[in-house]
């Protein structure tokens, strides 16, 4: 019988780490922003029937990175906790340090064990209060540990080229279509060339705390960033439409898209149940 | 509800170990309920009375509920059992929709709370049955329709109105008389809120509107744009308004024609 290699352990944890972050860099971004009233998802994602981002509770929302499978399965597990801690106890009973804390422990206890290969994949749990500063979002690595982010937080592709990004032009208190902006350009410059992203590109959803219903999570339509980012689109083409508006103080030098104020689209205050994305009665 | 019974069977219904006997006077009992369409929707209402045998049990109990967006339910029976089905009911269709990222269709919602009502069913046998009314808007034929329910979850499709309850006879009488397939949303709630105090005229168990403490039915609409409860100063306005008319006379409006 032959004696196996003997592995120490920091080289088999190095080993593992290496082998998940390699599989979450091969795809694509997503972003996470804090705006004025909730917080922003934007993904890179093509597909418009998986979702990089998704509703959990009332005040919760889901964003992840990496291998399909396997945070879809982090998700409905995620959804049935809620759920259920919601039916138990009460709906302000769920919260998102509980949820974070049993994502970490999942992924915590899959990374270290020596029969399963590490997950692929990077989460993010976010949970709006009732101001910006209640505001919680965490964030969840493949081994399961977990970071309190403020302001904004990238995840997958190249992570650090968006993050160094959105650190230069981020304000706090910025508007959603300011948000919009910004992430949208963010995901642009993942590489040494700028890409312009189209809203068929791009998957978008907002926790809204100033939505009345119970449930703040809504998905924003394709045709409704089409809007939003014609608005603020920034230098090139924001020059030779000059309508006579001059109300708008318009700043559009490069890249401060994110301090232009821009006026909300109309269809953007009764917000869409998350259900149907194109119809925007209220839930 | 699968995942539950595999996991925490303790939450669902119809698990519990029963003991013997009648227990319908020993626990509060809610009563009746009324649903119609209308062109664009459909109405629920639904009497503020609770009762524990000869007692009223609850002056202010709420027995109508949004099921989701798009949909509307509510009971009568034992109101213990009866709230928890609507919780577990909202929460399935809510949970099936964040899991599949779409909402049932409204049989698929109305075949599901045939199984809550099935669960209940050794229950029923002692008494504490839990009768659900539920309604919805389908997008399907832009309109709204209405599904009763037996105490064993036989799942039946109303046309135009349905009531529920104690007083549901009298409640459903006054409806026939009234009812007419093109009414307005707001002369269709008149209805309803006329059809509940004919049922209160008539059945104990049926609370009319509390014209002192100014407890008024619970109304809820819904439509295209979703679930809406009528705001208590509207649902008064009507009550206040009936209420009137039945000083003049008590029986309130007769029907218009004989033939």
């Amino acid at each position: 019988m032959s004696v196996p290699f003997y592995v120490s352990p920091e080289q088999l944890m190095r080993d593992r780490a290496d082998f998940a972050r390699k599989g979450i860099a091969k795809g694509r971004s997503a972003i996470a922003l804090q705006y004025a009233d909730g917080i922003l998802f934007v993904a890179e994602n093509r597909s418009p029937a998986l979702h990089k981002v998704a509703e959990i509770y009332d005040r919760m929302a889901f964003a992840a990175v990496g291998r399909y499978n396997e945070f879809e399965n982090l998700r409905i597990a995620g959804v049935r906790l809620a759920d259920m801690r919601g039916y138990s106890y009460d709906r302000r009973d769920v919260t998102g340090r509980a949820l974070a804390n049993a994502y970490a422990q999942t992924l915590g206890a899959i990374f270290s064990s020596g029969g399963e290969k590490p997950l692929e994949v990077e989460i993010l749990v976010a949970e709006i209060g009732a101001a910006p500063s209640d505001d919680q979002v965490y964030r969840l690595t493949y081994d399961g540990s977990i970071a309190d982010v403020q302001g904004y937080a990238v995840m997958g592709g190249a992570a650090d080229q968006v993050a160094d990004y959105i650190g230069e032009h981020y304000s706090e208190g910025i508007s959603l279509a300011g948000a919009l902006r910004l992430a949208v350009d963010a995901l642009g410059h993942d590489g040494t060339e700028v890409r312009q992203l189209t809203p068929d590109q791009l998957e978008v959803a907002v926790l809204d705390r100033t939505r009345t219903q119970v449930r703040k999570f809504k998905r924003i339509s394709e045709a409704t960033l089409e809007t939003i980012l014609s608005e603020s689109r920034p230098a090139e083409e924001a020059t030779e439409p000059a309508d006579a508006e001059d109300k708008k103080d318009t700043a559009d030098t490069g890249a401060s898209a994110e301090d232009t104020p821009i006026a909300p689209p109309a269809d953007d205050a009764p917000i869409a149940p998350p259900e149907d994305p194109d119809d925007n009665r209220p839930l | 509800m699968d995942f539950l019974a595999g996991h925490a069977p303790d939450l669902l219904p119809g698990r519990r170990a029963l003991g013997s006997g009648d227990l319908s006077s020993e626990v509060p009992h809610g009563t009746t309920i009324v649903a119609a369409t209308f062109p664009g929707g459909v109405i629920m209402a639904g009497d503020r009375r609770a009762t524990m045998g000869n007692i009223i049990a609850q002056r202010d109990i709420e027995k109508v509920f949004p099921a989701d967006e798009y949909s509307a339910v509510a009971f009568a029976g034992s109101a213990g059992f009866g709230i928890e089905m609507v919780r577990l009911f909202q929460v399935e269709l809510e949970h099936y929709e964040k899991l599949e990222g779409a909402t049932l269709s409204l049989d698929g919602k109305a075949n599901r709370l045939s199984a809550l009502i099935r669960g209940n069913l050794p229950m029923a046998m002692q008494g504490l049955t839990v009768v659900p009314l539920f309604a919805g808007y389908d997008h399907d034929i832009n309109g709204g329709r209405i599904f009763s329910y037996d105490p064993t979850g036989g799942r039946y499709e109303e046309t135009h109105f349905y009531s529920v309850g104690s007083g549901s006879l009298f409640a459903r009488g006054a409806l026939k008389k009234l009812y007419r397939e093109d009414l307005s949303e707001t002369d269709c709630v008149t209805v309803m809120i006329q059809s509940l105090i004919d049922a209160a005229d008539d059945d104990s168990a049926t609370g009319g509107p509390d014209m002192l403490r100014r407890i008024f039915p619970v109304v809820g609409v819904v439509t295209a744009d979703g679930y809406r409860r009528l705001p208590e100063d509207e649902v008064a306005a009507l009550v206040d308004a009936a209420w009137a008319q039945r000083h003049q006379r008590p029986d309130g409006p007769a029907a218009t024609s004989l033939t």
